[in-house]
């Protein structure tokens, strides 16, 4: 954030406005470092370095600290994320039911790979390690929804439900 | 009072609401309101049957009729015959896959037969966002008993006599923790409850949590009392989302009824619980990794000791246990803990939820007394192995277990057996591989898991892990060469021996585990540079059999030209051109391309 409270669109707000709501809540609260770095992500989409320093000013905890909360847990990002999060299990259960196809499935149809955000900023693709429907296998989640029992063949049809 | 003739469970699980739960649950309501049967007939959202394969499912009572894949467009016809003329809709019904009889009532079906379900006796029949449910099904009655009548002393020593031994993975005795936090010194004590399940493969601590809330905050509670703690904090994935909405709504409820908070049965007994989200790092299931994630830093494993009974959660005692370990203590007391000892083996009391996964029949949760064979779970609860296919190993306990041959089949399954076998209970799941799967391909994945979860903290495991999946990558990839193997059971052997967790410590365990059972599928790839089971892509060969008509569609599809053949004649693949892509075989009409 400038100092002026301009963000970088020119707008004149104060972007640090829900940030500081999320502070108060958890003022009280005994090592809410994660939880104020969770709720930030989820109000602001990801982890901007204004966001990053504002917290470590307002906590009193140094930005070394936090940058090594933040990079160490996978639910943490640094950068925009698409406005669709796919996240595409790669556990054992899906993996010896054809996982590896499924992602190379998503790959090939918005070519990127996984962990890249599409140009239009509409689909960010992403592996996770089980997200335990492992029932369903192969599963992948689109933002909340869980989507199972995978072939190569339904995925372009999955995805055009979120274009 | 309306008189109820009828229930309706549906299941709400996440598998289910995946398949489309409550599209059918809306389907029935609607459906019920427009018959005018929805006063005598009443619709329940329940947890997990554990079941997920054959979801959504429905099951009507008083005759128990299991339906399986249900969808919207079904449920007409549900409430039309059954409900309405009282008929099965035999369309709906289960069907065994070996002998395709089908199965009309839920006791019956094989899948849960063989099962002892206890801890999950409550998932799927009561709706857990309603503690009156939980209630009637005699639910807070331990907590009230060991506050009524119980000292904290007489609580460890009950739980001590059950034989319970932790659920989470290392098979700690459980009463024994406890005694070790309980006399710890300090006045501020915490009870944690590990629900960072993470191992790939297993989802029992999310179904109970869904399912049953209750029980794992009763629990909870109960340890409280006995080792002398007011506070307690459950550790979720933030992977489960509905685990934690159902845990939120089950603290509130309990604190509204006076089962949590200050004061509880007017016993002078205070326990508060707070959920802490977890965000994302699998090594926080190591139980120091997680108390310092609680605590807001890097979750990173510290060595031990002090164990956390003595200095714990901001460096006060804490006892740590996993959801299955709390879910089972309200039975231990209420029934005793001869009557727990008195299911199971020797040194392995009770029942254990296992997670049957993989290329096997029947996908789900099956809770089975310890002791009973690998055998009996995978064919007689689990329906056996997918499309008549051959079995070739079971995969137990995570990325820190192993993989049993069909040799193995008929070990009993408790902790000690386990680990003398090369594998470990672990969290229990049970990855099922049929002959398709190429067991060198699974210790690269299961290594490869670990490698990109592991902290970096000790060099053993930051290091090692590395140089272990690079050999088994370049063994995949046709690049293996000689003493590769002990090279692999060297670094395996001190990366064991001198890692400072547990992850650390069984991160080679796969490996090994298939170096022992499966060491003539690395010669195969190292010597021969074949794939067995025709997994490994860049080892792959492809090619076409006499049952080629000649139609060209290969040759078309081919992006590099590899395939050559006359129209109506045998056509030949180029192995030197060849890039193993795969899309010859997938276009094939006759399935006449072959790959190994």
């Amino acid at each position: 954030m400038n100092k002026d409270n301009k963000c970088c669109c020119g707008n004149q707000v104060n972007a640090m406005a829900q940030m500081d709501e999320i502070l108060a809540k958890y003022a009280e609260v005994h090592g809410a470092l994660i939880p104020v770095l969770q709720a930030a992500q989820n109000a602001y989409g990801y982890l901007s370095k204004e966001i990053i320093q504002y917290t470590a000013e307002k906590m009193n905890i140094p930005i070394s600290q936090i940058y090594g909360v933040v990079t160490f847990y996978s639910q943490f990002h640094l950068n925009p994320r698409g406005k669709n999060i796919i996240r595409v299990c790669q556990g054992t259960a899906c993996h010896v039911r054809g996982a590896k196809a499924i992602l190379q499935a998503i790959e090939d149809n918005l070519k990127i790979t996984a962990g890249k955000t599409t140009q239009d900023l509409n689909f960010t693709l992403e592996t996770v390690a089980c997200i335990g429907a492992c029932g369903l296998a192969p599963v992948l989640m689109i933002n909340d929804d869980t989507h199972g029992r995978l072939t190569p063949e339904a995925i372009p049809g999955i995805l055009a439900k979120y274009s | 009072m309306d008189h109820i003739r009828a229930h309706v469970l549906i299941c709400a699980g996440t598998g289910c609401v995946s398949s489309g739960a409550k599209k059918v649950e809306a389907a029935f309501r609607e459906q019920l309101a427009q018959k005018g049967l929805d006063k005598e007939i009443k619709v329940v959202e329940t947890g997990c049957h554990g079941f997920c394969e054959m979801g959504p499912l429905v099951i009507v009572y008083p005759e128990g009729v299991f339906y399986v894949r249900v969808q919207e467009e079904d449920v007409k016809d549900i409430v039309e015959t059954h409900l309405f003329k009282g008929r099965i809709v035999e369309r709906l019904l289960y069907k065994e896959p070996m002998t395709l009889e089908k199965v009309p009532n839920y006791s019956d079906i094989s899948f849960y037969k063989k099962q002892m379900r206890m801890v999950l006796a409550n998932c799927g029949h009561i709706n857990p966002e309603i503690i009156e449910e939980y209630v009637a099904e005699g639910g807070y009655a331990a907590l009230g008993k060991v506050l009524t009548e119980m000292t904290p002393e007489s609580v460890v020593d009950e739980v001590k006599k059950s034989g319970l031994r932790g659920r989470g993975g290392g098979g700690f005795p459980t009463g024994m923790k406890w005694g070790f936090t309980r006399n710890a010194q300090g006045t501020k004590k915490y009870v944690v409850c590990n629900a960072d399940e993470g191992d790939p493969g297993a989802f029992m601590d999310r179904s109970v949590l869904e399912g049953d809330p209750h029980r794992v905050i009763e629990g909870m509670a109960v340890c409280g009392y006995a080792i002398g703690a007011d506070e307690g904090y459950i550790y979720v994935r933030a992977e489960y989302p509905l685990a934690i909405k159902r845990l939120k709504v089950a603290i509130q409820q309990a604190e509204e009824m006076g089962l949590l908070g200050d004061n509880i049965f007017g016993s002078g007994f205070n326990f508060h619980i707070k959920i802490k989200e977890g965000a994302g790092a699998f090594v926080c299931g190591e139980e120091t990794a997680l108390l310092q994630s609680i605590e807001g830093k890097r979750g990173m494993p510290r060595s031990r000791p002090p164990f956390p009974a003595i200095s714990g959660l901001w460096g006060k005692p804490t006892n740590i246990n996993n959801v299955e370990t709390f879910a089972n203590i309200p039975q231990i007391i209420n029934k005793g803990g001869d009557w727990y000892a008195s299911i199971g083996t020797e040194k392995s009391k009770g029942t254990k939820v296992f997670a049957l996964t993989g290329r096997i029949n029947h996908t789900g949760l099956a809770e089975v007394p310890m002791g009973i064979t690998m055998r009996e779970i995978i064919y007689d609860i689990g329906g056996g192995i997918q499309n008549g296919k051959k079995f070739k190993a079971v995969q137990i306990g995570g990325p820190s277990g192993g993989c049993l041959p069909e040799e193995m089949l008929d070990l009993s399954v408790d902790y000690d057996s386990l680990i003398q076998a090369g594998a470990m209970m672990g969290s229990g799941g049970l990855v099922v591989m049929d002959e398709t799967t190429c067991m060198v391909d699974v210790a690269k994945f299961f290594l490869n898991f670990t490698q990109s979860e592991s902290c970096g903290k000790c060099t053993p495991c930051r290091e090692g892990t590395k140089r272990m999946l690079e050999i088994l990558t370049r063994i995949t990839e046709g690049q293996g060469q000689e003493g590769d193997i002990e090279k692999l059971e060297k670094l395996a052997k001190n990366i064991k021996a001198t890692a400072l967790c547990g992850l650390g410590q069984t991160a080679p365990n796969p490996v090994l585990s298939t170096l022992r059972y499966f060491r003539h599928e690395y010669e195969a790839h190292i010597k021969e540079k074949r794939c067995p089971a025709g997994a490994c892509a860049k080892l792959a060969a492809y090619n076409i059999t006499e049952a080629c008509k000649g139609c060209g569609l290969c040759k078309k599809v081919c992006p590099v030209e590899a395939i050559s053949g006359e129209v109506k004649g045998l056509h030949v693949i180029d192995q030197a051109v060849c890039i193993k892509c795969g899309a010859c075989m997938a276009k094939c009409p006759f399935k006449a391309i072959t790959k190994g």
